[in-house]
């Protein structure tokens, strides 16, 4: 059994259904990403895995409990998330806001251990913005913000973290820089990554755990180089394409059909 | 219990010459660690200024009590205070003077943690309860009871309270939709507003002579003449709910980056939204019934105390003494700064506040936030 599991769940927001009786298994200590077209419901999965979004059936499962039962600060210092889009306070700095992540850990009479100024250093560090330190966070550039969230998301410490669409807004430079992060943290600490990305190349590239949905409902999971196939990125994209070596790294590569031949194929 | 260590983690360094500007100079939070694990995050500059904005509203208050007719010096009134003064000084200090000027003290504080609550969680500086219809709303209530029954000053006070409360109810759920957000809280509100001043409007019109002058001096927010019976109510609620709102203080700050984001530290988002904004329209409406709607206090105190705190996200603390202070300064501007003619203190915050007013939409549009 893993930690974090979906188990037939039914997702919606209001009267309008994303997913019905979907299933989900985290493979511990892997760094899987969710991929799918837009509207699949692959930021639904994650909100419901988060404990964001409560399913209207079904139950997502930490450690084997329902993540909904169980005190929110325990399980902030389990499980943690990287939302797509958080404020910085006015005026805050770098060591503020990245100290943040150690509220589940602090109480009225624990606000500030040696403990957690050790590991607001350390995380601050392993992703490289202990430089920033004293920096408002208004002033940095969008790269250097999502580093800045990230390591606020480490402090928390936690063996799970989720992260929702932690690449969006930033130039292909920083993508790659975020996502070599994200391996970096996966490999040294040990930790279980859970990112929805967009872009099929770089899941491919950095998944060892894929999973593709479509429609709310599980294509194909699996290591990258098992299922990244045509067939499947037309059954779920609904796009004609050839995969190719990614001549770096092994790993499957994407490349969409000439618009010529999907015309062509269309007729 | 003895502090064991008192180390300094800088969240800042001196720093050389240009880059004065992106780096934060002027805060360091010491953090105090005793014995038994316990450790406290302070920061210097907020405890500072916290203390000293206590320290200019005793400083008022003990002025106030001694300006009037019957003129105290503050020693005299100090000294009155201990309960060592004449049977005179004793009858005006503690019958008459104290409990207006605890009233302010309690107004401001009350006033000062009911804004900080509602423009942090509108995550906007024009979020606060007098912008939102509340005054409006303890307005109506207030007038209801003048106007059509009649009733004495505890009849009004509760309608005052029961007319902030229902405002507040209606504004939250009209707002509600899968949890309440800034901008919708603030055009909820500022129509609330707009509605609840048409209906004031007409009960003035409605009312014979004596009501409506009643009504009127009600609205203009008024220190004069209070007593005990308006101390012991407020002092109650206060002693409760601002004790309750500090210590959700720190919630609040994590509500600011997102709901997201606090949900994932761990914060019940919406069950401590909900128990703020409780606590702080009730803050807002016994204030109101206690001293009339006393404007631009709530929308300004937050603002000045962010300022001298230089601290990000809501220092209510620094608010309520903020608030405090503010109100008291303004009693005495009100009473002895036009000569001989005594004014509300509701003309003098009224007056005050839309310059800041003023001056806050200049700044935050050319912020471009607004």
């Amino acid at each position: 059994m893993q930690r974090l599991t979906a188990d037939s769940v039914t997702l919606g927001y209001d009267q309008r259904i994303i997913a019905e009786n979907l299933s989900v298994e985290i493979p511990d200590n892997s760094f899987t990403v969710i991929v799918g077209p837009n509207a699949c419901g692959k930021s639904t999965l994650l909100r419901a895995l988060s404990r964001m979004l409560k399913p209207d059936s079904g139950d997502v499962l930490l450690d084997g409990q329902s993540i909904h039962r169980l005190p929110a600060k325990k399980v902030a210092r389990t499980l943690g998330l990287l939302p797509q889009s958080s404020i910085a306070p006015d005026g805050i700095t770098v060591a503020d806001l990245v100290s943040r992540g150690r509220y589940p850990h602090q109480g009225l009479l624990r606000q500030w251990s040696p403990e957690d100024e050790r590991i607001v250093k350390e995380s601050m560090e392993s992703t490289g913005v202990g430089e920033l330190a004293d920096r408002y966070v208004d002033e940095l550039s969008g790269g250097q913000r999502q580093r800045v969230w990230i390591a606020m998301a480490l402090a928390q410490q936690t063996p799970l973290l989720l992260l929702d669409e932690p690449t969006t807004y930033l130039d292909i430079q920083h993508q790659i820089d975020v996502l070599d992060l994200c391996a970096e943290l996966h490999e040294t600490q040990g930790r279980t990554l859970v990112a929805v990305l967009h872009d099929l190349n770089h899941a491919a590239r950095y998944a060892t755990h894929l999973i593709a949905l479509r429609d709310g409902a599980v294509i194909a999971e699996g290591a990258p180089g098992d299922i990244v196939t045509a067939q499947l990125v037309e059954e779920v994209f609904g796009m004609r394409c050839q995969v190719i070596d990614d001549p770096e790294t092994g790993t499957p590569l994407v490349v969409p059909a000439a618009r010529k031949r999907r015309v062509a194929a269309s007729v | 219990m003895k502090a064991a260590q008192d180390t300094t983690e800088k969240a800042t360094q001196a720093t050389p010459k240009k880059a004065a500007r992106d780096r934060d100079t002027t805060r360091t939070v010491h953090a105090v660690r005793t014995a038994g694990g316990f450790s406290f995050r302070v920061d210097a500059r907020a405890f500072a200024v916290i203390a000293l904005l206590v320290a200019a509203a005793v400083f008022a208050a003990v002025v106030l009590i001694g300006s009037g007719d019957y003129a105290m010096s503050p020693g005299q009134v100090v000294t009155t205070l201990f309960g060592n003064g004449t049977f005179q000084q004793e009858f005006i200090v503690t019958e008459l003077r104290l409990p207006r000027v605890l009233v302010g003290l309690l107004v401001g504080a009350a006033l000062g943690v009911g804004g900080a609550v509602f423009q942090s969680v509108s995550r906007n500086p024009l979020g606060s309860p007098d912008v939102l219809g509340f005054g409006q709303g303890s307005a109506v209530g207030a007038l209801t009871v003048i106007v059509l029954f009649h009733g004495g000053p505890t009849e009004v006070a509760a309608g005052a309270v029961a007319g902030g409360l229902l405002t507040g109810v209606a504004v939250y759920l009209l707002a509600w939709k899968r949890g309440v957000h800034g901008y919708r809280l603030v055009l909820v509100g500022i129509g609330a507003a707009a509605m609840l001043t048409a209906v004031t409007h007409y009960l003035i019109t409605k009312a014979n002579l004596v009501d409506a002058t009643r009504a009127v001096v009600w609205m203009t927010g008024s220190l004069d003449g209070r007593d005990w019976a308006q101390v012991w109510p407020l002092l109650a609620v206060c002693c409760v709910l601002i004790p309750l709102a500090l210590g959700h203080g720190r919630d609040l700050r994590m509500i600011e980056m997102g709901d997201d984001a606090a949900h994932s530290l761990g914060v019940r988002v919406e069950r401590t939204r909900l128990t703020l904004l409780s606590s702080a329209v009730l803050l807002v409406a016994v204030a109101t019934a206690a001293a009339g709607p006393i404007v631009f206090v709530s929308l300004s105190a937050p603002q000045v105390a962010r300022r001298l705190t230089r601290a990000p996200g809501p220092n209510l603390a620094a608010a309520a003494a903020t608030g405090a202070a503010l109100l008291l300064v303004a009693d005495w501007t009100a009473m002895n700064a036009f000569g001989d003619r005594q004014l509300p203190v509701g003309v003098v915050t009224g007056v005050l506040g839309g310059c800041y007013l003023l001056w806050l939409l200049v700044s935050e549009r050319r912020a471009g936030r607004i």
